[in-house]
């Protein structure tokens, strides 16, 4: 008897177990569905007509891809404010210089700060950790106004090289050395005549390859994504020498762009090389994501 | 025993080596942002004029005016706009934090909940967070494509509510010029680019909660809601405090979305016009031409001096009570044995 109610007891709480679980299913699989229709918009409206997009919403492909695609890299409509090929070389210069300036220079000051006693070290890690908190909003009137007044505007250097000083990142390497480097290899190097610089290249960033790895990609995407910047250092730049972000913010506001498939294949072409990038390397950033959210 | 080669090298400093190591950085540090920082209070306290040939220092004149107005009529419009942008910040603070909150902090909990069986948790994790990769600006260019308003060529939005009826055909949704309109969808779209991340924060949170805790409640027989109050909520107060701090301050910096989401070429949707958009306006030339760098100063420090306090509210709200307490407590045993000890002194030298 005793055993018969326990076995239904026990079948009605994995029963509740299984309801809730397929209930909470259903709610992730809208959810999903809200995460990804916006998209799926719009490559699919990418693929379509003028006439049809505004005439009705379908969720099956068009087949007006190749016309649009002409539309936007060869139609001067577009390129005199959204010429796309030379959008992605500079965002990509850009881009890449700055995420190797952020990497190499906050792994050299975590190394320099982790790994040498000096009467600064302390005061020094204490100053990267409270500018960490300074919003960029709050210095940009001064930095315009400067890089203004000694003739930076309009060039790439103030979007590239205060790449060299990310706090953020600084922080993040000197957590990741205090848990899983060392100091007797410096120490071992040295025995063996290693230079001190040498000792940084060849032997500690080797070892910090996984924490590079997370940070590259953070720092990749966030200069990538970046508008602020590019948009307020720029300011006279003709249309080939602007950034990504800058031509699709131009196409938003265009009196002049009337016709819905081109437009939509533009911001197509902006969002699906970070999109592709996304899907192969999701699994480290969603990862990073979650490093990032435990402070110690 | 240590050989004559370690000897040599433990009498070696090279705590040169540490400074230059980290001389780059703060070489570039100084340039790029201690300089215009301290720039940007000094713009605050001159006259409000674009060219650098001859300004005055004109004291707290600047944020007079930002906070307080006065009877001229340009001062007193530049005052209205900086309350009016203070007050949309809010607002779209909170409209995008609530129900950003309240879904990541669910999925998070439903996410760890060892119990139940759900697939794919994995991938809905990866799909949840990739509205946050995508360019901003690129977001807020294809929402307002998606939610277009004219009458003969309607966005998506629009015309999905036309295709089940909710609409009468030739009938749209102010989206991007209605006030309350667009403002929903702002919040629509900070919540779907960002709920992701907070989830996953949240995620790793909880699962530095000590599982036992858990185990030990549900042998208790707590059901769902009780180990939610009573044990995740107070266990995951420090990292909620901090997440709710972060993003005040990500909200105050809030720029993108509401700088581009607008239809007229010339200027930005008033009723979205944030703190960060408000700066950014008066120092950047192809707003309207004229440049002020004294408002646009001002308004950064008083940007700047919001954001410390709340800085320093999540500093204080996420130190560890626990070391805190710890310290006093050794602190307190320390001074009780200097006082026995100079007591056993005392008895000896009498």
């Amino acid at each position: 008897m005793s055993t018969l109610a326990k076995s239904s007891a026990k079948d009605s709480y994995s029963l509740k177990i299984k309801l809730k679980s397929g209930l909470l299913f259903t709610w992730f699989v809208i959810l999903t569905l809200i995460c990804l229709l916006p998209l799926y918009i719009l490559i699919i409206n990418a693929t379509r007509e003028h006439g049809e997009i505004v005439h009705s919403i379908s969720l099956l492909p068009g087949s007006n891809l190749a016309e649009n695609f002409k539309t936007v890299t060869e139609s001067q409509d577009y390129l005199y404010i959204f010429d796309v090929w030379a959008g992605y070389k500079n965002s990509l210069i850009i881009t890449a210089c700055s995420t190797v300036f952020t990497v190499f220079f906050s792994a050299l000051t975590a190394y320099g700060i982790h790994v040498y006693d000096f009467k600064l070290k302390e005061v020094s890690y204490t100053v990267i950790l409270l500018v960490m908190m300074i919003p960029v909003q709050v210095t940009s009137v001064g930095f315009v106004e400067f890089m203004n007044s000694i003739g930076l505007i309009n060039t790439y250097w103030p979007l590239v090289l205060p790449a060299i000083a990310a706090p953020s990142v600084v922080y993040f390497m000197r957590s990741y050395m205090k848990s899983s480097f060392p100091l007797d290899i410096v120490e071992a190097a040295r025995i063996d005549g290693c230079s001190e610089f040498r000792t940084f290249i060849q032997i500690a960033i080797p070892m910090m390859k996984p924490a590079i790895a997370v940070q590259s990609i953070f720092a990749f995407v966030a200069s990538w994504n970046n508008f602020y910047t590019p948009n307020m250092i720029l300011l006279t730049a003709k249309t080939k020498e602007k950034t990504l972000p800058m031509m699709i913010s131009a196409i938003g506001a265009s009196d002049t762009l009337n016709d819905y498939g081109s437009k939509y294949m533009a911001i197509a072409l902006t969002v699906l090389p970070i999109v592709v990038a996304y899907v192969i390397l999701s699994k480290y950033i969603v990862a990073g994501v979650a490093l990032g959210g435990v402070k110690e | 025993m240590a050989s004559a080669a370690q000897r040599r090298i433990k009498s070696i400093s090279y705590a040169k080596y540490g400074y230059y190591f980290i001389l780059p950085f703060f070489v570039v540090y100084f340039f790029f942002q201690l300089w215009p920082l301290i720039n940007t209070f000094i713009l605050a306290f001159q006259e409000n004029i674009s060219s650098g040939t001859e300004v005055n220092y004109v004291g707290f004149d600047n944020f007079k005016v930002l906070l307080f107005g006065s009877d001229r009529r340009p001062e007193r419009m530049a005052h209205e706009s900086f309350m009016t942008a203070l007050g949309n910040t809010f607002i779209l603070w909170i409209g995008n934090f609530i129900p950003q909150i309240i879904l990541s902090l669910s999925l998070a909990v439903w996410f760890t909940d060892a119990k139940l069986k759900i697939p794919g948790k994995g991938f809905f994790k990866i799909v949840m967070y990739l509205p946050n990769i995508i360019t901003a600006a690129s977001v807020s260019v294809l929402f307002l494509q998606l939610c277009g308003q004219s009458t003969d060529a309607p966005g998506a939005v629009n015309s999905i509510l036309q295709s089940i009826g909710a609409l009468d055909k030739g009938e749209v949704i102010e989206f991007v010029e209605g006030t309350w309109e667009s403002r929903g969808t702002v919040m629509f779209i900070q919540t779907w680019m960002w709920f992701g991340n907070t989830m996953i924060m949240l995620m790793s949170g909880i699962m530095g909660i000590n599982p036992s805790l858990f185990e030990a409640a549900s042998i208790d027989g707590a059901n769902g809601g009780q180990v939610f109050r009573k044990i995740t909520l107070p266990l995951l107060s420090p990292i909620m405090a901090y997440t709710l701090v972060t993003s005040m301050i990500g909200g105050l910096q809030m720029f993108d979305i509401p700088y581009l989401y607008h239809k007229d070429p010339n200027k930005v949707n008033e009723d979205l016009e944030t703190v960060a958009v408000y700066i950014y306006q008066l120092f950047h030339p192809s707003n309207g031409g004229k440049v002020q760098y004294g408002y646009s100063g001002a308004a950064s420090v008083l940007l700047f001096l919001i954001t410390l306090a709340l800085g320093l509210i999540a500093f204080y709200m996420t130190r560890d009570k626990d070391e805190i307490a710890k310290k006093k407590q050794r602190k307190a045993a320390a001074k009780q044995f200097k006082l026995e000890q100079s007591k056993k002194m005392g008895g000896l030298s009498i």
